[in-house]
């Protein structure tokens, strides 16, 4: 079980065979890669940053949980930081469990969780040469019409 | 008077136009010391939409700050 950032470009077939178990008839791997629009948006690029001590720490915390959940028999999850170009993968969770049911539903949860509750922040630079940082919009002067990210 | 360690990330960073500072404040939770710095520096970010790390662990709003603590207020999260 294991919760980390990276770095480097991330490699999914050694990760997933950190996950090898004959016990294990399941194996759900789910990756988020960088895409090219966003909120009607053409992006550019992204940035990712971490707090990384409490992003480790509340990752392993969400790792854990859903071992317990959904009694899982293993489970890996890293996340890229720094600069990223459209397609690269930024995000990597895998879990392995007896049966297919346990490892969809997990897979889901520790991305849904690692999404709301790990410190790490999202920087997308537009094709127009403006930036923004993801969800952290507010109304008045970062606004904008649609609630959406504004320029900073 | 106690003095703290901040550390910024994301939008904070930004707005502050530093990483970390050390700092002597009157504040005695990561709430009050958050608008003395929202008023300092002009954070965009509500109260309501950040929340506090003290040495690495989240806390409440309302936890007591001591003397050497580090803080980080972390703005709204976007990972994946």
């Amino acid at each position: 079980m294991n919760f980390s950032l990276t770095a480097q470009p991330l490699d999914p077939a050694s990760l997933q065979a950190t996950l090898a178990d004959t016990h294990a008839g399941a194996c759900v791997t789910f990756e988020g890669w960088v895409r090219s629009r966003n909120e009607g948006q053409e992006v550019r690029s992204l940035e990712y940053e971490a707090f990384v001590p409490l992003a480790e720490a509340e990752g392993t915390r969400i790792l854990a949980e859903a071992r317990e959940k959904f009694g899982l028999i293993g489970c890996v999850a890293t996340h890229r930081v720094g600069h990223l170009q459209l397609g690269e993968l930024a995000v990597w969770v895998g879990v392995s469990a007896a049966h297919r049911d346990a490892a969809f539903e997990a897979c889901r949860y520790i991305i849904d969780e690692t999404k709301a509750r790990v410190p790490i922040w999202k920087k997308e630079h537009y094709q127009s040469g403006s930036t923004a940082w993801l969800n952290c919009a507010t109304k008045g002067e970062f606004g904008g019409s649609g609630g959406g990210p504004g320029p900073v | 008077m106690i003095r703290v360690h901040l550390q910024y990330f994301a939008l904070l960073r930004d707005q502050r136009g530093c990483s970390e500072e050390s700092i002597e404040t009157t504040a005695t939770t990561p709430a009050a010391l958050y608008e003395e710095l929202r008023a300092r520096h002009g954070f965009t970010l509500p109260a309501d939409r950040v929340r506090a790390a003290v040495n690495e662990s989240f806390v409440a709003n309302d936890a007591p700050l001591r003397e050497g603590d580090r803080l980080v207020f972390i703005p709204p999260v976007a990972g994946g």
